[in-house]
């Protein structure tokens, strides 16, 4: 196994050095200015960025750490808001397959509407682009919670049901001590999905709403046609969807349980 | 009155084709005193399971009723503790908090000390002092048997359900086991409702043993009664011909008796 890790990352570190060498010796020739910029340029971009990610000279030139945080911002506040309906409304469904089955055809119609396309009916009502943006993060990660929650709760084994029934736990204490932590498995995994859809999402909306965050910032180093600072937040936010994504795989190893 | 009655007890189940119900047991009565050890003994498919979950409240039936201290019971209660046949443990829960949840559940008004006390000893009778921190993935099928009897005792319910609770536990294991319920319920002498189809087990543990014909529309053919002293020793009983014949009986009640027309048997 441990030979098999170390070919593993040896592979992977070759893969990595020869993408950036090629992308060195294709773009090292071309003319200063023009073509895409090559990896040198990029970190010398990315160094300087990351020199100073707090600076702030006003609303079209802040540092990339700011334009970040903007970003997580609005990610915890829309995910953390869709997961907490998501588990309640999931486990209600779990809970009650009528009611599921009943409510599921609106759920198969507005599960595959992107997320971006309620943006307009959003800032319509709400006449506040960041708060539209809040809500579009919203409508993004609802959805996998929710259904991997109602299937999860739905497919606890009756006997752990039948147990708490025996015990007479108050519903509370059922939620907390048997159903929850039952289908802990596979909420977390929904959670997952749903924050990976969520990030994927708020560099579109902010490209649309404009003002902060990493998707304004995208858009914005575009049309300064500044290439080396695109490529360095594609990176960033690639890097931050790990780590998202990291926390919650540590989060799942903790619930997991097994028969 | 009797201390838990099965007052003519009838189970239909909607048939596999839709159509129509299959009659799982029909007409079932018998009484357990108080602090009795009743084992209702037959062939799989008597609905001698489907019967104890009537008794636990988990089903209910389709005719009769069961009647515990003069009051009928129709929903789960702490009154009637289950045994299960596959443990019922809650997997994400450790040894102890598997034990705890029905300690707390059984006396909310008790004091964190009080309940971690109460478990600690209950935990400590059944032999699983040092594994309290465990989950019943890292346990094997004995030791998990042994902490849903601790879960079932802790609580002193009025009455014990025990479903098949040796059936998935390997031969040798399983007679430490049973004698460790039998030093258990001779402590408690709660009143007890054992389904098994092991017929060793049922005279080694019971006062008095039902036997239910085969089903579809199984019916309880007798209950005899087990005229040996207490405390047994299993190896003392092998020889015993009390023993020997009650076991003949048994056994030639099942291989015989029970059977029915082919084309009745499911």
């Amino acid at each position: 196994m441990r030979r098999d890790r170390v070919r593993v990352l040896l592979i992977s570190l070759l893969l990595g050095v020869l993408f950036v060498a090629g992308w060195q010796a294709t773009t090292a020739r071309q003319p200063k200015g023009k073509g895409l910029p090559g990896p040198v340029a990029v970190a010398a971009t990315a160094w300087e960025m990351l020199r100073h990610p707090f600076y702030d000279n006003g609303p079209n030139d802040k540092g990339i750490g700011l334009q970040l945080g903007a970003s997580l911002g609005r990610l915890a506040a829309g995910y953390v808001a869709a997961s907490v309906v998501a588990v309640m409304l999931g486990v209600t469904f779990g809970l009650s397959p009528t009611l599921y089955r009943a409510v599921n055809p609106y759920i198969q119609v507005l599960k595959p509407v992107s997320p971006l396309a309620w943006m307009p009916l959003f800032l319509y009502a709400l006449k506040d682009s960041g708060q539209s943006a809040i809500l579009v993060i919203f409508m993004s990660s609802l959805w996998p919670t929710l259904a991997n929650t109602a299937f999860g709760v739905a497919s606890i084994k009756r006997d752990y049901l039948h147990v708490a029934a025996i015990l007479q736990l108050s519903w509370w204490r059922r939620l907390v001590t048997v159903i929850l932590p039952a289908a802990a498995p596979a909420i977390v995994a929904g959670l997952r999905i749903s924050i990976g859809s969520a990030w994927v999402a708020i560099v579109a909306a902010e490209m649309l709403i404009g003002g902060t965050g990493i998707g304004y910032f995208v858009w914005n180093e575009w049309n300064n046609l500044a290439l080396t600072s695109v490529i360095f937040a594609i990176l960033a936010i690639g890097l931050i969807g790990v780590l998202l994504d990291a926390g919650l795989g540590r989060l799942s190893r903790r619930l997991a349980w097994s028969e | 009155m009797a201390f838990l009655e099965i007052d003519h007890v009838t189970k239909h189940f909607p048939a596999p084709d839709g159509r129509g119900a299959l009659c799982v047991f029909r007409d079932v009565a018998f009484a357990i005193e108080e602090g009795e050890f009743l084992t209702m003994i037959g062939h799989s498919g008597c609905g001698k399971s489907t019967l104890l979950n009537i008794i636990a409240g988990l089903e209910r039936p389709s005719e009769g009723g069961v009647v515990l201290e003069g009051r009928e019971v129709a929903r789960p209660g702490m009154d009637r503790m289950v045994v299960f046949q596959n443990f019922s443990l809650m997997p994400w829960m450790t040894v102890v908090e598997n034990v705890r949840l029905a300690v707390r559940a059984a006396h909310p008004d008790w004091s964190r000390r009080a309940v971690t006390a109460w478990v600690q000893r209950y935990v400590g009778m059944v032999g699983l002092t040092g594994a309290e921190d465990k989950r019943p993935a890292a346990l094997s099928g004995g030791m998990r048997q042994r902490v849903g009897l601790a879960r079932a005792f802790s609580t002193e319910p009025k009455v014990l359900l025990l479903d098949e609770p040796f059936a998935q536990i390997d031969a040798l294991t399983r007679g430490v086991i049973q004698d460790e319920l039998m030093r258990m319920w001779n402590a408690t002498r709660n009143t007890v409702f054992m389904v098994t189809h092991d017929v060793d087990e049922a005279i080694l543990l019971s006062d008095r043993i039902a036997l239910m014909t085969s089903g579809p529309e199984a019916r309880l053919a007798e209950i005899v009664e087990v005229k040996l002293a207490r405390p047994r020793l299993r190896a003392e009983l092998l020889d015993d011909p009390e023993y020997v014949r009650l076991r003949a009986h048994i056994l030639r009640f099942l291989v015989e008796g029970a059977r029915r027309e082919p084309a009745l048997a499911g």
